[in-house]
């Protein structure tokens, strides 16, 4: 019998079985940030122990920081100490941070990937539940908890039981106007937000061998919401092209990451096949990111709609999703703030005018990213056409910081998570593509972007 | 932890995510502690903090010691901080016919009991203990089982939790101190890993 790439990758990570069902499993990279690791530093101070293994841990502030005027202190006082806590904490035990204006800040699942800190075959955790963005690039990669945030700090392990795998095979080819965004949200439709909840997912076909190793970080930053403990993308020529891009890598090294993917006779707990050209711009409709239905639809109380998540969106069924009024447009966070996002929001409004009355805010995943789109004069498009362009940071995604929608507002939101007050106490989120929200950025209301491109 | 003898809270929504339990806003502490004020904090009070009369939380016995909620509990951020808002609630089983995984892990790892049953039997305990607000379910860990005997039920349910997560539960346990023990043994593997 094969053995799956997920097996793989365990196996080479594991330390030693403590029973049948659970084993300790050795982490190769740590990523913190502000919010989730205060409470586990303090838990090595009161033990007085020390990080195991500093180097592999990697720091950022994301969460809490605003995203204008990051030159200013940071106005809120619980933000400001929560960032000053960590800036102290990574002093004192040896951990290297990219502090807020560092010219590689940004929101961790960005920053990882883009300094060849995420490398294929690794076992990556951190505590933020987006960790499986990671696994686009061949890694067993997931969020944790504090406490076990705090374990991997004393320990560089933690105590696992080994998970269940799925494969979400998609084959054929997308349409014009589907990206990956439409391809999560439509999995995520299928298999509803427990689907594959205790199972890692490899994500496979022709769909996603096609995918930039940033569409595939889009699909892996969502596995979370099928509630799989983390998703992943086999390792290919693009992995490898992209990897080696950033950091040295030896030929020895690529043969081994080779080796890793899973055997064609390898078996899968749960096997998902679906269509590629079965895929519209999607978008959702409810409180949940199940409720995702193609644009072109009409809203239905689907088992995943439940009537509390309509009443709450100011949704009817039978109405349709296209032309639904938006006053606010999020484009960013870790699912979506890519340089690849920000070209085709770029490319979608270039020389056009955002509708009057919305707000439109462009959040770049990192410094980088957002010097990058500079260089490539996307700034100015966005200036032009009525967008405001910020420093890098979570942002409009779960209103930890200054950028909340208003109470009853609706915005459509490249994050991932439509939730009940996710963006802002009272808000109402639209999930969708960088493509559909900068077209429903121009027209005002839910807008199908396919009637921006030629 | 060993057995619970408590009423129960009936929150009969499914799919109730982390950020409902826990708002992103009440995350910005550095302590574990306090939380529990804040528990379903846009549920549970109306603009102005007052009690809303139509939310669980303010309709059953509030020193009760068990939540019966819907199917895929937990779902959403991994934030532990919903956990430590449950615990520090009082809250120390929670019934319900899934979990999400980040959170079952987080609420072991803070002595709170996840009890996993199926669709069916979360229907009758919903309908039940919604009506029978005084009525109370016990809990045995050692023995695995859910035990409520009452003029128009008797339950007896057996329920699964990983051995070794029990066995932590039981004897107090914690991970970090079992994985602090393995110290030999990982350096051993670090220094020969590839990676």
């Amino acid at each position: 019998m094969g053995k799956t790439i997920i097996d793989k990758i365990w196996d080479q990570h594991k330390v030693k079985a403590v029973t049948n069902e659970v084993d300790v499993l050795f982490i190769d990279r740590h990523y913190i940030h502000e919010v989730t690791s205060p409470q586990a530093f303090n838990g090595l101070n009161q033990k007085g122990i020390k990080l195991r293994f500093p180097s592999r841990t990697t720091a950022v502030v994301d969460h809490n920081i605003p995203t204008k005027n990051q030159h200013l202190p940071i106005e809120n006082e619980q933000s400001r100490n929560q960032v000053e806590t960590l800036i102290d904490n990574c002093k004192t035990h040896g951990v290297e941070l990219f502090g807020i204006g560092h010219e590689k800040n940004g929101i961790v699942h960005v920053v990882g990937p883009e300094n060849g800190l995420t490398q294929p075959g690794m076992t990556i955790v951190c505590g933020d539940s987006h960790t499986s963005t990671h696994g686009a690039f061949g890694a067993i990669a997931f969020g944790i908890g504090t406490s076990q945030v705090e374990q991997v700090m004393a320990s560089q392990c933690l105590l696992l039981s080994r998970p269940k795998t799925m494969r979400v095979e998609v084959n054929g080819t997308l349409g014009k106007g589907v990206t990956a965004k439409d391809v999560a949200l439509f999995i995520i439709a299928e298999l509803g937000t427990e689907g594959a909840t205790g199972h890692f997912v490899e994500f496979s076909g022709s769909v996603f061998r096609n995918l930039s190793m940033e569409e595939r970080m889009t699909v892996c930053n969502m596995s979370i919401e099928m509630g799989a403990r983390g998703g992943l993308v086999g390792i290919d020529q693009s992995t490898i092209d992209y990897v080696s891009s950033k950091v040295g890598v030896s030929n020895e090294l690529k043969e081994y990451w080779k080796s890793l993917n899973s055997d064609v006779k390898a078996v899968f707990d749960k096997e998902i096949i679906l269509e590629g050209s079965n895929i519209q711009p999607m978008v959702t409709t409810g409180t949940s990111p199940d409720t995702g239905i193609n644009i072109t639809e009409k809203i239905s109380a689907s088992v995943r709609n439940s009537e509390k998540g309509l009443n709450y969106m100011g949704l009817h069924e039978s109405d349709s999703i296209m032309g639904t009024p938006i006053d606010y447009v999020f484009i960013g966070s870790c699912t979506n703030s890519r340089i690849e996002d920000l070209r085709q929001v770029a490319a979608i409004v270039d020389g056009r005018k955002k509708a009057n009355d919305v707000i439109v805010w462009v959040v770049p995943g990192s410094n980088e990213v957002r010097k990058q789109a500079c260089e490539e004069g996307l700034d100015r498009i966005f200036e032009n056409v009525g967008f405001e362009f910020r420093e890098p940071g979570c942002s409009a995604c779960l209103a930890m910081n200054e950028d909340k929608i208003p109470s009853g507002s609706v915005c459509i939101s490249t994050s991932n998570r439509n939730f009940e007050g996710r963006q802002g106490d009272g808000a109402k989120t639209i999930l969708a593509s960088p493509i559909t929200a900068a077209a429903s950025a121009l027209t005002g209301k839910v807008t199908d972007p396919r009637t921006y491109l030629n | 932890m060993k057995k619970i003898n408590s009423t129960a809270i009936v929150l009969n929504i499914e799919n109730i995510d982390t950020d409902q339990i826990i708002p992103a806003k009440f995350l910005k502490s550095t302590n574990r502690d306090g939380f529990g004020k804040h528990l379903f904090s846009n549920w549970r009070y109306d603009d102005e903090g007052n009690p809303k009369e139509d939310f669980a939380f303010n309709q059953f016995e509030s020193e009760s010691e068990i939540l019966i909620a819907g199917n895929n509990f937990g779902c959403g951020s991994s934030r532990e901080h919903a956990a430590w808002a449950i615990a520090d609630y009082g809250i120390k089983v929670i019934i319900s016919s899934q979990f999400a995984d980040i959170f079952k892990g987080n609420a072991l790892n803070n002595g709170v009991l996840p009890v996993e049953v199926s669709q069916d039997s979360l229907r009758v305990m919903m309908k039940y203990f919604s009506k029978h607000k005084s009525v109370k379910i016990q809990i045995d860990l050692e023995n695995q089982v859910l035990k409520a005997v009452d003029q128009d039920i008797v339950l007896h349910i057996n329920f699964d939790i990983d051995p070794l997560k029990k066995q932590f539960l039981m004897e107090g346990i914690s991970d970090i101190e079992y994985l602090i023990k393995q110290e030999k043994e990982i350096s051993k593997f670090e220094s020969t890993h590839k990676l």
